[in-house]
């Protein structure tokens, strides 16, 4: 026993891994939230009238509307006047935002490899182009060149608004229109960067396509957004990884995700989300709000969504998937840790609209210390949605005797031929598994690691090789210390 | 006007009337009750637990109130409030949750009680029935109350029958294939509030069957609170098998160590009928085991929506508890909400639910097919087993029997061409 309270305390004073800030030369705005800010978001990005007024109107609308308290999460009342709403770290070289690597200020290019995100492209992973963000601003987007040699738009959302406006303007709000919910209104008034991708037509992206958040300034908050198109027959896989430094206070991160999927066309999102969870006393970390959705409008179009969900003070998310083609087809894997006092309410919604539409979603929870981690999802399946199906298994396993696991499942079928199934389980790691491991000298510490790594394998399968040895490390990280 | 304007006023007007009728502990939450419904108002769907159910639109006709005092015939076990044979003020209201909007209104306007007490270490031999029977000539609103109380090591069977019979009493009358569901009171609705509330105490044991037979112009709207004690066993057993709109509520608080409650429902809706079943298992304590599985078959434009929560509370380890939720749509018009949910805060226990909106098996009817079942009797051969696993679990074998068959004629189409002769007893 002593042992392992020694390896409790290790752990307890284990930090933060990214937690470190980088000091550099930021322009930050004043604080507060009006419509001159988000002109002169606007005017910063050199944004034609009609975003202006989207945003604008988004923001009446927001106005208009409080703040949610459904959520199984106690969510602060957050001062939306005590955050600045951009923040550019680039604002230092000046030039018409960065052409080449030498651009980059070299504090940047070393947060950036301190992260494990090297810019320079000599240097990068195979085959994964990166689009890099940080606070309110891409730093920089690797591969792009050789991308648009397929003809395949990688940039930031700032640069595809200059230079695609065509189709920013088409898609942008047709997924989750500005006045969806709180948090995608506000997102719509005041987005900064994110994003952009277009695929097109029978085009498979020879490489895995990535952004990186990071939040570094000081009372900011990141509202990126990010929209993917992807063109008939084709695909595209995406993954999105985030962290944050260490304060005391609370940070907002309130995204949008719009997802386009044409006929035939295949898209995978995977995210490691890893933001700043809080200290162990629960003070602090990221309040992470976001609204993802992707709709699948073509036939036998598809979309798979893979998170790991180990960071955040709060997670409420629910990325979601609209089947309007016949046949298309939806995917969800899940695993959300929490501990400490981490609050997570995640899962999906599945709206079946088109003809033998299929969703499956696959939901692990691993909630210990103080922490609350909800399932919370629907599958609605419309009356002219015939031949539906749809499998949902939620399984929820309890590290200690102080956390909370939930399950809030919905189902609205309205229609006769609908297949839908939701199974959920909640238990604690069984007293025979651990026994069985002890007797074969693998201690209780490593048991567990075990065995929480064969529970979440199911969805970290799911993900593209290299974030699923990050998402391995990151789940026994999380987990360490809730034994004993 | 909202629909709670009018009995607000009626509360007003009838209220000095209500109080003469009634019994002095039922006076004495009334007051508080209403100032209660008043602040909160019918329940909109935006509230969590009324999500499936249009309260507003239920209570908005004008009903007469009927203040008629219950028959009893004189036995052991059941007595009119103001007949107690003991006091029932610790137990009236305090039961209920007190915060809903419908047990407050209940509560606020019923006049009579019925009173099942069952002593120590008594163990009744026959079941305890209560049938409420519909009737009257312009539409009409009923409050009823039913306080449960079993004293330590004693046991029941209570069956509670909810139906619209014509006046006269169908057991003597066995000749009689009359047309029963709507054809006496035909075109009269009916709108019936219900708050039964059950202690049980250390080591009794309560079976509680509601059987819904009315039809398509009664609302219901039943909530029953069980609060068990230490080695309980309680089974509540709902079945619907003919309404209108109904709302039912079950709330079960278990308080005492190693007692278990089952909770089955079986849920038969066609045309526009609507069911919403909402239920709670709340486990305080540890060591305790539940179970829950309800069944839908839901057919023409009817909705059925079912609502299961399994709340642990932090400290209540070793729970053993398992809800099933399976339903049926039978026609494209149907339409299903199901939501089961666990809400878990200690870590030592096992549980599990699973959910499933479904159609028949076509291997299943090929099958019966190539024997030469003809498709229409296949399916009703497949929903009867489907619902069976429900009636199979009622321990009472006379109502066990008697609902297979009523189950049986439900699916046929023939339950309303003859409501209550002894053949379908």
């Amino acid at each position: 026993m002593s042992e392992s309270n020694e390896f409790v305390r290790n752990v307890a004073e284990k930090k933060y891994e990214f937690g470190f800030t980088t000091d550099i030369q930021t322009e930050i705005i004043d604080k507060g939230l009006n419509e001159d800010v988000i002109r002169i978001i606007s005017a910063k990005k050199g944004e034609p009238e009609w975003l202006l007024q989207f945003r604008l109107d988004a923001y009446r609308y927001w106005l208009t509307q409080t703040q949610p308290t459904w959520g199984h999460v106690h969510l602060p009342e957050i001062d939306y006047q005590a955050i600045s709403y951009y923040a550019d770290p680039t604002a230092g070289k000046k030039n018409d935002g960065p052409k080449s690597v030498d651009d980059i200020d070299p504090e940047l290019m070393k947060t950036f490899d301190k992260l494990g995100i090297p810019l320079e492209e000599r240097l990068a992973l195979s085959g994964t182009a990166v689009d890099a963000v940080m606070d309110s601003v891409s730093v920089k987007t690797t591969f792009k060149e050789k991308l648009s040699e397929k003809g395949i738009i990688f940039c930031s959302i700032s640069e595809a608004v200059k230079e695609y406006p065509d189709l920013v303007k088409q898609y942008l709000g047709s997924v989750v229109p500005p006045k969806d919910n709180y948090f995608a209104a506000l997102n719509s008034a005041v987005f900064s960067d994110g994003s952009f991708v277009y695929i097109p037509k029978n085009t498979r992206c020879p490489m895995e396509l990535s952004t990186y958040f990071r939040i570094n300034a000081r009372n900011t908050g990141q509202f990126e957004r990010t929209l993917i198109v992807c063109d008939e027959g084709s695909y595209v896989s995406y993954l999105e990884g985030c962290t944050a430094p260490m304060r005391d206070e609370n940070q907002l991160h309130a995204a949008i995700v719009e997802i386009v999927i044409m006929d035939n066309a295949e898209v995978k999102y995977s995210t490691v989300q890893n933001w700043y969870p809080g200290d162990a006393e629960g003070k602090g970390g990221v309040l992470n709000l976001v609204t993802k959705r992707g709709h699948l409008r073509g036939v036998n179009s598809k979309l798979s969504w893979t998170q790991v969900e180990t960071g955040s003070a709060i997670t409420w998310k629910y990325p979601s998937c609209v089947l309007s083609g016949d046949n298309s087809q939806a995917e969800f894997y899940s695993v959300a840790v929490t501990n400490n006092h981490q609050e997570a309410d995640t899962g999906t919604k599945m709206i079946h609209i088109g003809k033998n539409t299929k969703s499956t979603i696959i939901s692990k929870g691993i909630s210990a210390g103080k922490s609350q981690n909800s399932y919370r999802g629907l599958v609605r399946v419309n009356k002219n949605a015939d031949g539906a199906r749809n499998y949902s298994s939620c399984d929820s396993l309890l590290l200690g005797s102080e956390c909370g696991a939930h399950t809030f499942p919905y189902m609205d079928i309205h229609n006769n031929t609908a297949t839908v199934e939701h199974e959920a389980t909640t238990s604690k790691i069984s007293e025979d598994q651990l026994l069985y491991c002890n007797q074969r000298g693998i201690s209780t510490e490593e048991a567990v690691g075990l065995i929480v790594n064969g529970y979440a394998k199911e969805v970290i399968n799911k993900l593209p090789m290299e974030f699923a040895v990050e998402a391995q490390k990151l789940l026994s990280v999380s987990l360490e210390g809730t034994v004993g | 006007m909202k629909s709670e304007q009018q009995y607000i006023e009626l509360y007003s007007e009838a209220g000095t009337l209500i109080k003469q009728k009634s019994c002095e502990v039922m006076n004495a939450v009334r007051d508080a009750a209403f100032e209660v419904f008043k602040s909160q108002g019918f329940p909109s769907k935006k509230v969590e637990r009324y999500k499936y159910t249009d309260v507003d639109a239920a209570f908005a006709p004008n009903y007469g109130i009927s203040l008629n005092p219950y028959e009893i015939k004189p036995s052991k076990y059941i007595f009119r409030f103001s007949e107690a044979p003991i006091d029932i003020t610790p137990y009236y209201n305090n039961v209920a949750d007190k915060s809903d909007s419908i047990s407050a209104l209940n509560t606020a306007l019923a006049h009579d009680g019925i009173l099942i007490y069952v002593p120590k270490n008594d163990k009744p031999a026959d079941p305890i029935q209560i049938d409420y029977t519909l009737r009257g000539s312009q539409d009409t609103m009923m409050n009823r109350r039913v306080l449960i109380i079993l004293e330590q090591g004693a046991e029941a069977t209570i069956i509670l029958n909810d139906k619209i019979t014509p006046q006269y009493d169908a057991i003597q009358d066995s000749s009689a294939h009359r047309g029963g569901e709507g054809q006496s009171p035909e075109g009269i609705s009916f709108l019936t509030t219900q708050v039964i509330e059950a202690v049980c105490k250390d080591n009794s044991r309560l079976d509680i069957y509601e059987v819904e037979e009315t039809y398509t112009l009664c609302k219901r709207f039943s909530n029953v609170y069980i609060q068990e004690g230490r080695d309980c066993s309680v089974k509540h057993n709902s079945i619907t098998l003919f309404n209108g709109q109904s709302r039912n509520l079950c709330d079960v608080y278990m308080q005492g160590e190693n007692s278990e409650v089952t909770l089955n429902g079986c849920v038969i809706a066609d045309k526009n009928q609507r069911v919403d079943n909402n239920t709670l298992i709340h486990h305080q304590v540890p060591n305790c085991q539940s179970n829950e599985l309800y069944k839908y078959v839901v057919d023409g434009q009817a909705v059925g929506a079912f609502a299961g929560k399994i709340l642990v509370d932090k400290d209540a380890q070793k729970i053993s508890s398992q809800e099933t939720n399976a339903n049926l749509c039978a026609s494209s018009d149907a339409r299903m909400y199901t939501q089961p949910m666990l809400e878990i805060y200690a870590d030592d226990v096992k549980c599990a639910h699973g959910s499933t909106v479904g159609v028949m098996d076509e291997s299943a009817l090929f099958y019966m097919r190539q024997r030469g079942i003809c498709e229409d009797e296949a399916r009703t051969l497949l929903k009867n087993a489907f619902m069976g696993q429900v009636i199979d679990q009622i321990q009472l074998q006379p109502l066990r029997d008697k609902l297979y068959v009523k189950v049986e004629k439900r699916f046929r189409g023939e339950l309303d061409k003859c409501a209550d002769c002894r053949l379908c007893k």
